[in-house]
């Protein structure tokens, strides 16, 4: 199996880097030198020679996270980066109806 | 009830134990996710779109009111405060944390429960008739012989590395309420004309990608042989099962290839050197097994028609009493069905209120035992006729006595895109869509019984190639799109179903399953003529013209 750093993609427009956070799961963005859970602070990347250096750091500290890969976002009028596609809406927002609230 | 003895206690405390360990290190750096991941997936934890996701056994689908009250307090500790029971007899918590899983893992382990064979490919929890030991066309109850295959194969060390996942469902009934012809073995009890309980024994059903129902390989395998016999056809698959295709891994697909007939014969050629071996089941095993099964000390009761009459004076009661009532086993006693489908909530899914004050009414009620349904309900199995009316009042304050039971709004769904880290497509919204838009429960009636069944992808989580509608979500250019199959059914005259054709878009599914309604209720010969025999005797012509020819 090709390692993800030795794969070739296209970049067609803004991304980032996403994953998962080990110690509870949540959703995290890689950052200029870091992680948050949000994804304005993510780095966008707009070429792929940026996109896979932020891939690099990102498995670099799989420690800390699993499961990196590179995801699609848009950028808003407002300059707010918003995710590519309806998974990646559903990974940053939670599922799309009210969750059950126990008594 | 089963009963663990000392063995299994100390076992599932030992595994939260080496768990915790697990993922200590992990946490630490000590172990990379590739190391872990296999370790976390023996005891069901998963990481899915937004967390990790602990899927925990329900063996063959009994719950005592101790373990369903300790599934509500893990989903109020540990999670979002609710759980879904899945289409194969588990539950399922969306939230965990990683850090926090070893104690609930623990808490669990304190009443018997634990997430052991809810994933990889293993032999996985056995499934099998919800209304087991109380129903009244079954010949014995087949819960036995799914603790004695568990006991087989938990820690079956030729049986830990399959080339794939391997699910077994027995039946002891008439009626097929386990869906035992879409399960990799079915096991089917029954009586043979010389009197002899023994199993029908069904091979290489399944769902998914490649959708088949089972082969019977064996008409008839005495009871005592049933190990030796399982341990010969893992055997096979085992030996011949593709390891080098996910898709083409699965005992079904073995099956298909070599036909029934070969796959018999290699079964009995390793039968037959096995049968009289360590794994004959003697009398003496069986009985000690059969002695772990606490049964209720029913009251010698009558049926209650006159209370019963009275009652129903209540057209609400009347409803839901014609609709979520099951006959018993026992003279004045009744079966009744929880519905885990209100209008427009997510299938399957209970809060820990629900969770702890159902396993209440469960030990005043129904001694204790809770069962757990594979299409997403609960069940208490031992009602008194005579309690019924008080306990439909506390089921309705609860928003879990809907009188749906089998009806269009009793949906089967897969949690799909909206929690699983495979799904392509939602499902839950669409399950809910249908549930608002059929939501007059009047209806709902008038059209009978109708399942429904929804998955967001082909793994088909949610068996919608056995759904008398089902449906399929999947991504076509960066939109959800659904395909809907007609005709599927998973009871004793199991059918997988016929694509329409096109998919259809998201905003229109909704449409779409009306206008298919309205099509079966035009061509009903009466108002008894169900929805998949009339599909099955017009075929899919008519449906097409209505959905498709506008297009």
């Amino acid at each position: 199996m090709t390692s993800p750093l030795q794969q070739k993609f296209k970049v067609n427009g803004p991304v980032v880097v996403t994953a998962n956070r080990t110690t509870d799961g949540i959703v995290i963005y890689r950052t200029a030198n870091g992680w948050s859970a949000k994804i304005e602070d993510a780095a966008v990347a707009m070429t792929s020679t940026v996109a896979l250096a932020l891939l690099k750091d990102a498995h670099a500290d799989s420690v800390y996270a699993i499961g990196s890969y590179v995801a699609p976002v848009e950028i808003s009028e407002s300059k707010e980066i918003v995710p590519g596609n309806l998974r990646e809406k559903i990974r940053q927002a939670g599922p799309t109806f009210e969750l059950p609230v126990s008594g | 009830m089963y009963v663990y003895d000392e063995f299994d206690r100390t076992f599932v405390k030992e595994r939260v134990n080496d768990f915790r360990g697990q993922v200590k290190r992990r946490l630490a750096g000590e172990l990379t996710e590739d190391e872990f991941k296999p370790l976390r997936l023996m005891n069901g934890v998963y990481l899915q779109l937004h967390a990790y996701m602990l899927r925990i056994a329900i063996p063959y689908g009994t719950l005592s009111s101790k373990q369903l009250r300790m599934l509500g307090h893990v989903a109020r500790k540990y999670d979002k405060g609710y759980g879904h029971f899945t289409t194969r007899q588990n539950i399922q918590f969306n939230w965990i944390k990683l850090e926090e899983l070893p104690d609930a893992m623990a808490d669990l382990a304190s009443v018997g429960m634990h997430g052991l064979q809810t994933s990889g490919n293993c032999i996985r929890n056995i499934t099998t008739d919800h209304f087991a030991a109380v129903a009244p066309d079954e010949i014995e109850d087949p819960r036995v012989w799914g603790e004695i295959i568990r006991q087989w194969s938990t820690l079956h060390p030729e049986f830990t590395f399959l080339p794939r996942k391997f699910k077994i469902a027995i039946s002891a009934a008439k009626a097929d309420r386990a869906a035992i012809r879409v399960h990799d073995i079915g096991l089917r009890l029954y009586e043979n004309e010389a009197g002899e309980h023994g199993f029908e024994v069904m091979v290489g059903g399944g769902l998914g990608r490649t959708p088949f129902l089972g082969k019977t390989i064996r008409e008839f395998l005495p009871k005592r042989d049933l190990l030796s016999y399982l341990e010969a056809v893992l055997r096979v698959y085992n030996q011949f099962g593709r390891r080098d295709n996910i898709y083409k891994a699965r005992i079904k697909i073995l099956v298909h290839e070599i036909g029934a007939e070969a796959f018999s014969k290699e079964v009995e050629a390793e039968w037959a050197q096995i049968k009289s071996g360590p794994l004959a089941l003697d009398t003496i095993t069986v009985a000690d097994i059969v002695s772990r099964f606490q049964y209720p000390a029913y009251e010698a009761l009558k049926d209650e028609t006159e209370a019963l009459e009275s009652a129903k004076r209540d057209k609400q009661f009347e409803t839901w009493y014609e609709n979520s009532v099951a006959p018993h086993n026992q003279p004045g006693y009744a079966v009744v069905t929880v519905s885990l489908k209100p209008e427009g909530a997510p299938p399957g899914d209970a809060t820990a209120e629900q969770m702890e004050k159902i396993a209440g009414l469960a030990d005043r009620f129904s001694f204790g035992e809770i069962r757990v349904s594979h299409v997403q309900n609960l069940v208490l199995p031992h009602v008194a006729q005579r309690d019924l009316p008080e306990l439909w009042r506390s089921l309705d304050a609860l928003g879990v006595a809907t009188p749906n039971v089998n009806l269009i709004s009793d949906i089967i769904s897969c949690p799909g895109l909206d929690y699983c880290s495979l799904a392509n497509a939602r499902s839950i919204p669409i399950a809910q869509g249908l549930t608002r838009r059929f939501r007059d429960l009047e209806k709902q009636r008038d059209l009978g019984p109708i399942h429904i069944n929804i998955d967001g992808c082909i793994n088909s989580c949610g068996h919608h190639h056995i759904g008398n509608i089902g449906i399929l979500g999947v991504e076509k250019n960066g939109e959800e799109v659904y395909q809907i199959k007609l005709g599927g059914r998973s009871d004793s005259k199991a059918q997988l179903g016929e694509l329409l054709g096109p998919a259809v878009p998201a905003g229109e599914i909704i449409d779409v399953v009306e206008n298919i309604i309205d099509v079966y209720v035009e061509l009903r010969k009466n108002p008894h003529e169900r929805f998949v025999n009339v599909v099955h005797r017009v075929g899919l012509e008519p449906f097409k013209e209505r959905i498709y020819a506008a297009h």
